[in-house]
């Protein structure tokens, strides 16, 4: 924990955890929760680099913007995930991949 | 060289009739008159130009005269043919007689060819004729008497065929240029194997070389020698190949006035004068026998003719047997003389002939008759009184070819018989040569008298065509008279000898024998000495058969008082094979050119039914079969599986690939990811 | 003490990733998502982010981790707490995923990173907040119009058609 290294493991443990899920799950929700997975691994990226240079607080911005981004698009995407389902009662990736009905 | 008249009158007396020939040929249809007057100019001018040599001749007087120019032709250095034309007193007297019956000729048949369908081919090709006998004269080496000789094969071909409508006429022409041809084989040899020998083709390098005895000798000139002389054999219609001029009567009259009587057929006669020195003893014995047995043959084989061209040329194949005997036995100039004097009245004969047809023609037109024969002896009589003119000139050279005394004949033929008798005397296991010449000379005489007697004595055979029987218009009279005329002594013996038994002359002086080149042959003065002793035998001998034939004619013919008839049904047998001509040209055909006909069949199905099918179309096979491997290897192999190949392999990489379009989102996902791992990976290394 | 306490919450975030990746039953995924995000909240504090972990929480955690459970319940006809959705092309994806892994690690580890020592601040509030008025103002502005935006669209999106 005192270099920098360690951090930038568990960061890209993360991120290639989320990437995983992205391209593996089925579930329109369970990808969303991937890519949740990827946004904390950058931003456990922005913080680490933050501290080891000197205690910038640029990094902490970034994370604290990217925190909110995630919060602005979870919302929006699980609005249009709700949606789907009611118009297609699926949000199997693959079944709802139909333009029309 | 050439402003010397005497090189540039030669040169212009051979190539003017060329020159008519030429016009003629190309534009002779669209001349008015269809160009006769071109032919009979130059011709006649030509004659001229050779009288004026002949009279240049006689200024001179000189024996030895002897000019000659030459070209060179083609120099390969190792290899030379110089052409060139020699001019001597043998020359000059050869060109008289050949432009003056070629004259003859031209003006005989603007009467007798009037109308002819093929009139200007006709004077065309007897342009042609004169200009190739006279590169014969001229000529003073080999090769371009060769070319001039063979010239004169193809010239008689084409006016022997001039009617070649008539299948007669056509095999005719064909059998005189083939027989041709086979004598010109020997000719051929000859002139090779004196080349190989001496290294050049001109006479007198050959006769100098060959009186030096190292190039050429012994055997091989013998057989050098005979090989030319098979050329005269050929040319000249000796036996064995004499067959070809009774059949080569089927030409018009005229042109056998002219070629088988007076020039072509002596051609081989020239020949043999001029190539004298280069006869061995040998060569010259079978010379003379060949001579002697060609005389006696057509002599009997002429008593039996009933067609009156077919007595004159057997009548012309006897005295060339006559000439050919006299270069054998030594006595070349004699040959010569006869030559002139034959050539003066056989041409005459042929000519009275020629009239003789014409008025029978015309009879029997008038008549309406086209079964009879014109030219059958048996369907005349009694035309001394309606053809004054053609009898009279008739039978002067009559007189002539049977030897009567005052005539130019005898003193030609006696001399021949004088050599004759020289050479037996000197050799006399030869006794043949004499007997058969003087047995020729009496049964010469018997067969002329009895054509004149059946001809225009006696009562007409046909009474009813005798009252349109006329004499010949002008045009045909004329050389009639003038070649008649021709046939006495006199011309002959001038300037200073008026004794008509005695053959000294303005020939015997200017044509002087040479001696042979030879090594050990007798002299020209030695045969001469000879001949000279043998004179009054000879002479007595001939006077005594000339009468015996000639009163053996008159009591068959005249008086009657033989019967023919019954003489020939008593030598049944000799008379079958006098008339059938002793059936030559019967076993020519079964024992040569049927085995010919036969082998030649036999090769050609050899090459047809076995080398064509078989050889021939199985390449033919094999190189389908091989196309067709080859095609397949092309379609099957080629085209399906590497063309074809490329197209399948495409659809089925279209139909793998088409499986990464999964239209999933993931799935692109996943690849974008692997790519840039690819792209890192790579970079890496 | 300190390294230990760390590694554990490492381990911790870094199971419940797994987890929330691999489980088929998407409850339990979501169970596991809030694991990690506490455990990514653990890893700000050991990095002095204070203000930062604070915030993951109350937001992470407290909005988008119930918005997720919301989303969850109303898209599936729910009989049972088990709700499983299979996963596809894991084997392929696995792969890519470590090889991807392990290329950003020996990344990672093998660049020089220009690393400065710091003191630990008292607290991070001050110096952000400071920051967020002054420097980054402009973001700060257009990523609450995003929110606002973000909001609308949201509330347009599930109204439905009306």
């Amino acid at each position: 924990m005192n270099n920098i290294d360690s951090y930038l493991f568990i960061s890209s443990m993360l991120f290639c955890l989320g990437l995983f899920g992205v391209i593996t799950r089925r579930n329109a929700i369970a990808v969303l929760m991937g890519v949740e997975l990827i946004l904390n691994a950058a931003n456990i990226n922005f913080v680490a680099f933050s501290k080891f240079n000197g205690m910038n607080l640029d990094g902490h911005i970034f994370g604290l913007l990217v925190i909110v981004l995630a919060a602005a698009e979870a919302a929006v995407a699980l609005a249009i995930i709700i949606n789907i389902y009611n118009n297609m009662n699926t949000i199997n990736v693959d079944e709802a991949a139909e333009l029309k009905r | 060289m050439i402003e010397n008249p005497m090189i540039s009158f030669p040169l212009l007396i051979l190539f003017l009739p060329l020159l008519s020939f030429l016009i003629l040929i190309f534009f002779g249809k669209r001349l008015p008159r269809q160009g006769d007057w071109v032919a009979v100019g130059s011709i006649v001018f030509t004659f001229l130009l050779a009288v004026y040599l002949f009279v240049q001749m006689l200024m001179n007087y000189n024996p030895d005269f002897s000019n000659s120019a030459s070209i060179s032709w083609i120099d390969l250095g190792a290899f030379k043919i110089d052409l060139g034309i020699l001019v001597d007193n043998l020359t000059i007297v050869m060109l008289l007689i050949v432009t003056l019956v070629s004259s003859c000729t031209h003006i005989f048949s603007l009467e007798y060819m009037k109308g002819d369908i093929r009139y200007h081919r006709y004077y065309a090709y007897l342009g042609l004729f004169t200009f190739s006998m006279n590169g014969i004269v001229l000529a003073d080496n080999l090769i371009s008497m060769y070319m001039s000789w063979e010239l004169v094969g193809v010239s008689s071909y084409l006016l022997i065929g001039h009617w070649f409508e008539k299948d007669s006429a056509a095999n005719a022409s064909k059998k005189a240029f083939l027989t041709n041809r086979v004598g010109d084989i020997g000719f051929f040899i000859g002139i090779m194997l004196l080349y190989s020998a001496v290294g050049a083709f001109a006479f007198s390098p050959i006769f100098e070389s060959i009186s030096t005895g190292e190039s050429i000798a012994g055997a091989t000139l013998t057989i050098a020698g005979l090989g030319i002389f098979m050329g005269a054999v050929g040319k000249s219609s000796q036996f064995p190949l004499h067959i070809w001029l009774p059949d080569a009567m089927e030409g018009p009259t005229p042109v056998s006035a002219l070629m088988h009587a007076a020039t072509m057929v002596a051609a081989g006669v020239y020949m043999c004068v001029r190539l004298f020195p280069i006869f061995t003893p040998g060569a010259l014995t079978v010379i003379a026998y060949i001579g002697a047995i060609t005389a006696i043959l057509a002599a009997i084989t002429a008593i039996t003719q009933n067609d009156i061209k077919k007595v004159l040329a057997y009548s012309t194949v006897s005295q060339l047997g006559f000439m050919i005997l006299a270069v054998g036995t030594g006595v070349y100039t004699a040959a010569f003389f006869h030559l002139l004097t034959h050539a003066m009245f056989k041409a005459n004969l042929f000519y009275c002939s020629g009239s003789v047809i014409h008025s029978m023609h015309h009879a029997l037109h008038e008549a309406h008759d086209h079964d009879t024969d014109p030219q059958d002896m048996r369907n005349m009589g009694g035309f001394k009184e309606k053809m004054p003119i053609t009898y009279y000139s008739m039978l002067i050279s009559t007189l002539a070819i049977a030897g009567v005394p005052l005539f130019s004949g005898f003193l030609s033929k006696d001399a021949i018989l004088a050599g004759t008798l020289a050479f037996a005397q000197h050799h006399p296991e030869h006794f043949l040569l004499p007997l058969f010449g003087f047995s020729a000379a009496a049964i010469t005489a018997f067969y002329m008298f009895r054509l004149i007697f059946m001809t225009f004595h006696g009562k007409p055979s046909m009474k009813s065509i005798f009252k349109d029987i006329h004499e010949s218009p002008t045009a045909m009279t004329g050389p009639i008279v003038l070649l008649g005329t021709l046939s006495f002594f006199i011309f002959y013996t001038l300037p200073s000898n008026f004794n008509p038994i005695k053959d000294k002359g303005w020939f015997t002086d200017l044509i002087v024998p040479r001696n042979s080149s030879v090594p050990g042959s007798l002299t020209a003065n030695e045969i001469a000495e000879y001949a000279h002793h043998a004179h009054y035998l000879a002479m007595g001998l001939s006077i005594a058969v000339a009468s015996i034939g000639i009163l053996l004619a008159v009591l068959m013919y005249q008086t009657k008082t033989l019967s023919a008839k019954n003489i020939s049904a008593r030598f049944g047998f000799l008379y079958d094979w006098s008339l059938n001509k002793f059936y030559f040209d019967e076993n020519y055909n079964r024992f040569l050119y049927q085995p010919f006909m036969r082998l030649a069949n036999t090769i050609s199905w050899i090459d047809w039914e076995f080398y064509d099918k078989y050889f021939i179309n199985g390449f033919g096979r094999l190189t389908k079969l091989f196309s067709n491997a080859s095609g397949k290897f092309d379609y099957d192999g080629i085209d399906q599986g590497l063309v074809d190949g490329f197209g399948r392999f495409s659809g089925i990489a279209g139909k793998v690939l088409r499986n990464i379009q999964t239209g999933r989102l993931q799935n692109y996902l996943l690849f974008v990811v692997a790519g840039i791992l690819v792209i890192i990976i790579a970079q890496a290394f | 003490m300190a390294e230990i306490v760390f590694w554990t919450i490492a381990a911790l975030t870094i199971m419940s990733a797994a987890f929330v990746v691999l489980n088929s039953q998407l409850i339990y995924s979501a169970v596991a998502l809030l694991f990690t995000l506490f455990g990514v909240a653990g890893i700000y504090v050991f990095l002095w982010a204070d203000f930062i972990a604070g915030i993951q929480i109350l937001v992470y955690v407290g909005g988008i981790l119930v918005l997720v459970i919301f989303g969850i319940m109303l898209t599936n006809k729910i009989k049972s707490v088990r709700i499983s959705h299979k996963s596809m092309q894991q084997g392929v994806g696995g792969v890519v995923s470590f090889w991807f892994f392990i290329f950003l690690f020996i990344a990672l580890t093998k660049a020089p990173w220009a690393i400065s020592d710091a003191v630990e601040p008292i607290g991070t509030v001050r110096g952000i907040g400071v920051l967020l008025l002054t420097d980054y103002l402009l973001p700060f502005e257009i990523i609450s119009l995003l929110l606002l935006g973000a909001l609308i669209g949201a509330a347009v999106l599930s109204r439905g058609e009306s």
